[in-house]
């Protein structure tokens, strides 16, 4: 028989091991999943985990996608350290891309150097308005803001079609719901020659150390954590709980607008119907995956971003649903969860009866 | 002594022997024996931590023993579940009360005795209440009700199940004197009724009043047998604390004229459900003084405390005075700046955050006074000096400063706790149940450094339930009764009675025209 | 503009069919929450329930089987989220996230192949000589038996919650599982099984919109839906009977956009679908803000992990 017994303190080894596991678990379940479904293990291992990166354009595609889950997933691990449950990062999103993308239609051929740093802020300021909602809702009116964040995001995601079969619809693009194409002013400048890898993962990483900082030496960071453990001790140390809801919430709507702009502004170079894969929520297992950590973020959303690119390799060399992606992120987050249970606790097998002496315990765990 | 031995024997209830129960990192409880005879009152006398609630969850199921057995009526069984315990006879009536704040009185009890909520029972409560003299409203709703009025529930669920064993956990802990000598009255009527009543606590006058025998618990092991009619208070707390206890004693100050705390008519109006009010209180507490504040928990302790610690904002700023100055609408770290600070009740969660290590939990309240921090950032280096040095003056048995606040005993982070603020070298000091839950040798030496604060000149205000505390560390004392403060009078002139009828929100003149 | 009986009749029965899935969704939560349970996964169960109830009736074309297919699916997903928070004791707002996370891919991978599939859907029952009485007999008793079954488990769980033992035993175990575990109740037990009887109604509110309402499969075709449940339950302050109220009421909103247009109000489709989402936010602020009777009804213990050791 199997017990769970309490550690005397939580293990630190086990923080890092315990996403090492889940990865490992996770794999292997795939490689079942893939024989249930009658697809060659092998091939879809490799088509998975190493066609997408074997070559330098695919390794700068990692990059492509980790950075909009990088960015996101620092801000939401701040936000969940405090007890910020905003999970409505992908409405964010939407919204920086609409308001980035609509100042790059209103200055259309316009080349001027200003007019991509008017966007990064419109796309910053997007996603803080439509963050400052569920802000609002809480603090004013005590309302649940995993519910309304999440509202929010099928808001926005009706409001980005909207717009894009009416007002923002390429006038030259026989109906199609799509806007104009950026023009080069409003793109943003690619760093690798041949590659789509442009500046928004230099303000991913940006955002990583801000968030290290933040996190790590900061008041705010420290009121922050104190907060989502114990709100009681935050009042008790004289932190105002509203301001630390109002300051994760904006924060991650100006993280999750400025990845938002970056998709429209980069790869995408316009507005369609759908500018995002779901990054918004994968951020968050990204977040869980890093431990909440900026640093640990950075891994977690290059592995996370593999599983993109694998899910669109497997679908074209292997015929596989892009669903697949899904099934590994939700299994992912799953065996991570229950791999934590390490930290807190040691798995004993059979039943321990023995006493044990104060002595011997301390100082032992692992 | 040996016939004695022999006879209790002969008529024991229960025997429990050899029971032994071990957590990681303790040794709640290390090979007990424990008899408890029909009809007796029977004491389990230990301080905080010396393994009592361990036995007692053993004795009614909830926990199950390393190694050991009991005996029921001379035959072997084995204790699995609660249930299995009522079956027995076994009734518990729980320190913490267990009970259902949103399910009804009649629900509450139903559920404690595995039976429908019905007029059965409805019935059978009201009979039961009224034979034992605990008046109670089966149909009303447990958080409406006061902490007396739930452990009367408790006990009344108790009686219905015609236990022959009624185990009372530290039941006098939140009650005034008065309900106490109410709670004897009943409990002895049971005795004659021939049952078994096994009482726990560590009040030694409460032992001696009530209890014709006592087993005392020291460190998770049996240490004596006594009879508590016959020995002394002195001898009984000997046993229980052992030799090497420092206790403080009462020490007469003379405080200066000079008021450092004052509050103006506060008053405050209850937002929650379970919120006191607090009505126009006032107070001055004066540099080099300690005022103690009595009362049983729920009547306004807890607002008090956020009102003066600037958890609660008040909105007329002249309603709190810090050394002449108002304060009434500063924030807790504006306040602790001016050299006000402050401990509440709850140590886990509120005083402390049981996640972070002993460092950051300095720095949460330490860096407006002391200097924690440069260039606006955290300075870990300062705060680990700080801590370090808090560790070692207050004698906090830990790993280092980098250990959880969560893995210390109670004692040892309470010494932590109060040692942060005590620190900062506060002007005025304000601490709520300073040593609720703390071990004997904890609690002396936190009331000898509260001495030592006032001695050198601080303003010290304590909020507790536990009058023995009040009585031997207050210079002056009042009594605060559903969010009403009492008047203040020198300790040296009021007795525990008197300031029963305080607590009961009486004054002590209406008492003395009785 | 006149409308006409029939018409009414029209509108009614989409209020039906939109409002059901809600019904049984919330109401599963709401048993789960008073248990001291916070499962956000609703919306993964239901696509679980969905896609699988669907495939099954379309293969078997056995209603019946489609249906315990689904409820069967909702409740394994409910238990990886139960074995993950309450014996491993994870985060429950965490894992309801994988879970729908997890539900969303799955169901989607699952159901690759069944897209594009017409199905016939549940046959109606009409109850006999109920039905025949004009307008209120073909609005309420020409219904598929799923209907039917929706009002009758609101009753059921009402009652059970009021009346019987056990249903005493989970309110206990909801506002506070250390005094039901101190009086000896198998709180993990009681929450295990809470957690499943929600998965189920999960997995029966999934089988609904794919073989009832749309009757159809669909990627991601619960559109929010379990989170509105969610949203429900606090709007129901976690009793029955208002969540009845509030599922009907949404409903109603959810098909205005099918009926705008018969009305001759033109507005873009894509504020009509916002409706439901914002009508949900409105609604959670209304209920939150007043407070005191959403504190009094709220399980005390909702979300928080329980340790029987202590």
């Amino acid at each position: 028989m199997i017990r769970l017994q309490p550690r005397a303190e939580p293990s630190k080894l086990m923080g890092y091991i315990a996403p090492l596991i889940a990865l490992v678990i996770t794999l292997l379940s795939g490689m079942v999943l893939f024989a249930l479904l009658g697809v060659p293990v092998g091939a879809a291992f490799y088509a998975f985990f190493i066609e997408p990166v074997s070559s330098l354009y695919g390794l700068s595609e990692l990059g492509v996608k980790a950075a909009p889950l990088i960015m996101i997933a620092v801000a939401l691990s701040i936000g969940y350290r405090a007890n910020v449950w905003n999970i409505g990062a992908e409405g964010q999103l939407i919204l920086g891309g609409i308001c980035g993308g609509a100042v790059a239609l209103y200055f259309y051929e316009v080349d001027a150097w200003y007019v991509l740093p008017l966007m990064m802020l419109a796309g910053v300021i997007g996603g803080m308005l439509w963050a400052a909602i569920p802000a609002l809702l809480r603090t004013q009116f005590n309302a649940n803001e995993i519910l309304t964040s999440l509202m929010l995001t099928y808001i926005a995601g009706l409001l980005l079609s909207l717009l894009v079969h009416g007002p923002l619809r390429d006038p030259d693009g026989f109906n199609f719901p799509e806007s104009r194409l950026l023009h080069d002013a409003a793109t943003l400048p690619i760093i690798m020659q041949g590659t789509r890898l442009h500046i928004g993962a230099l303000t991913a990483l940006f955002i990583v150390v801000i968030g290290w900082v933040l996190l790590s030496r900061t008041m705010l960071g420290f009121a922050l954590k104190v907060n989502g453990q114990a709100p009681n001790a935050g009042r008790y140390a004289g932190f105002t709980q509203n301001r630390l809801i109002w300051f994760s919430l904006l924060f991650c709507g100006a993280c999750a607008g400025l990845a938002g702009l970056n998709e429209v502004a980069g790869p995408i170079g316009q507005l369609l119907p759908s500018i995002s894969p779901g990054y918004g929520f994968t951020a968050i297992i990204v977040a869980f995956l890093g431990r909440l950590h900026p640093v640990g973020v950075v891994f977690a959303g290059l592995v996370m971003a593999l599983s993109y690119l694998g899910g669109e390799s497997a679908q074209i060399s292997l015929n596989l649903p892009v669903a697949v992606t899904g099934v590994f992120q939700g299994m992912l987050l799953f065996f991570l969860l229950a791999a934590d249970v390490l930290i807190n606790y040691r798995v004993v097998w059979g039943r321990a009866r023995t006493a044990r002496r104060p002595s011997s315990e301390h100082g032992a765990s692992l | 002594m040996g016939s004695t031995e022999s006879k209790s024997f002969e008529n024991a209830l229960v025997s429990m022997s050899g029971i032994t129960k071990a957590y990681p990192g303790t040794l709640a409880n290390d090979a007990i024996d424990l008899v408890v005879r029909r009809g007796e009152i029977h004491a389990l006398l230990g301080e905080n931590g010396a393994g009592k609630s361990t036995l007692v969850k053993i004795l009614y199921g909830l926990l199950q023993a390393d190694s050991g057995h009991i005996e029921w009526q001379g035959v072997p069984v084995d204790i699995t579940s609660p249930a299995r315990a009522r079956e027995l006879g076994i009734a518990l009536v729980f320190q913490h009360f267990s009970l259902f704040d949103s399910l009804s009185v009649l629900e509450n009890i139903a559920l404690g005795m595995a039976v429908p909520a019905n007029k059965v029972l409805q019935q059978k409560i009201i009979d039961v209440s009224s034979r034992y003299g605990l008046p109670i409203d089966p149909d009303r709703q447990v958080y409406s009700l006061s902490v007396g009025e739930r452990q009367r529930i408790e006990i009344v669920r108790c009686l219905l199940q015609e236990p022959k064993l009624l185990v009372m956990d530290e039941p006098t802990s939140v009650l005034t004197p008065q309900e106490v000598k109410e709670l004897f009255v009943t409990l002895r009527r049971l005795s004659r009724e021939g049952v078994a009543i096994l009482y726990i606590s560590h009040k030694l006058n409460e032992i001696k009043a009530l209890c014709s025998n006592a087993t005392i618990l020291r460190n998770g092991k049996r240490v004596a047998s006594a009879d508590p009619t016959a020995e002394s208070a002195h001898s009984l707390a000997s046993l229980m604390m052992g030799d090497e206890l420092d206790a403080p004693s009462r020490e007469n100050r003379t405080p200066s004229d000079k008021v450092m705390l004052r509050l103006n008519n506060v008053s405050v109006i209850a937002v929650e459900q379970h919120d006191v009010p607090l009505r126009q209180v006032n107070l001055n507490v004066h540099a080099g003084e300690i005022v103690g504040i009595a009362g049983v928990a729920g009547n306004g302790q807890d607002e008090l405390l956020a009102v003066i610690s600037g958890e609660q904002y008040l909105s007329d700023e002249q309603a709190l005075l810090l050394d002449g100055e108002p304060i009434g609408t500063l924030s807790p770290g504006q306040r602790r700046q001016r050299g006000l600070c402050c401990v509440p009740e709850e140590r886990l969660g509120h005083a402390a955050v049981p996640g972070m290590s002993l460092s950051e939990n300095a720095f949460l309240t330490a860096h407006h006074r002391s200097d924690l921090r440069s260039v606006g950032l955290i300075n870990k280096r300062k705060s680990r000096r700080f801590t370090e040095r808090v560790i070692e003056q207050f004698n906090v048995q830990c790993n280092g400063h980098l250990s959880l606040a969560g893995s210390l005993s109670g004692g040892n982070l309470q010494k932590f706790i109060v040692g942060r603020e005590i620190e900062q070298k506060p002007s005025v000091f304000v601490v709520s149940q300073p040593t609720w839950g703390v071990d004997a040798g904890a609690a002396a030496a936190i009331h000898k450094s509260l001495q030592a604060m006032a001695n050198n000149g601080a303003a010290v205000l304590v909020i507790s339930q536990d009058l023995d505390e009040l009585m031997l560390i207050s210079d002056r004392i009042a009594a605060l009764c559903a969010g009403q403060l009492s008047k203040v009078h020198l300790t040296e002139s009021v007795s525990v009675q008197q300031l029963g009828l305080l607590m009961g929100g009486a004054s002590i003149e209406q008492g003395a025209h009785v | 503009m006149s409308i006409d009986s029939s018409m009414l009749v029209m509108i009614g029965l989409t209020i039906i069919s939109a409002a059901t899935p809600l019904v049984f969704a919330a109401i599963g939560e709401l048993v789960v929450e008073k248990s001291g349970v916070l499962n956000l996964g609703v919306e993964g169960m239901m696509l679980a329930g969905a896609v699988s109830g669907f495939a099954v009736a379309h293969l078997t074309g056995s209603a019946l089987l489609g249906v315990l297919t689904g409820v069967g699916a909702g409740m394994l997903l409910a238990l990886i989220f139960a074995f993950l928070t309450l014996s491993l004791r994870a985060s429950q707002v965490a894992t309801g996230l994988a879970l729908t996370i997890f539900g969303i891919g799955l169901s989607a991978l699952l159901g690759q192949p069944l897209i594009g599939i017409a199905y016939e859907g549940i046959p109606n029952y009409s109850v006999p000589y109920l039905a025949d009485i004009p307008v209120l007999g073909q609005l309420l008793f020409q219904n598929d038996l799923l209907v039917y079954g929706s009002f009758a488990l609101v009753l059921a769980v009402s009652l059970f919650l009021k009346y019987t033992q056990a249903g005493l035993i989970v309110r206990a175990v909801g506002d506070s599982p250390d005094a039901a575990h101190a009086l000896g109740y198998p709180v993990l037990r009681v929450r295990y099984l809470a957690t499943l009887f929600g998965g189920a109604c999960a997995g029966l509110a999934g089988c609904y919109l794919s073989m009832a309402y749309a009757p159809m499969w669909a990627e991601s075709m619960s559109a929010g839906r379990g989170w509105i449940a969610l949203a429900l339950v606090v709007f129901a302050t976690w009793r029955p009977g208002r969540l009845l109220f509030g599922a009907y009421f949404f409903g109603g909103i959810t098909i205005l956009q099918l009926h705008a247009q018969a009305f001759g109000i033109i507005v873009p489709s894509q504020l009509m679908s916002m409706l439901p989402y914002i009508a949900t936010i409105a609604v959670l602020v209304l209920i939150s803000s007043t407070g005191s009777s959403l504190r009094r009804n709220a399980p005390a213990s909702i979300g928080q992990a329980f340790h029987p050791t202590k």
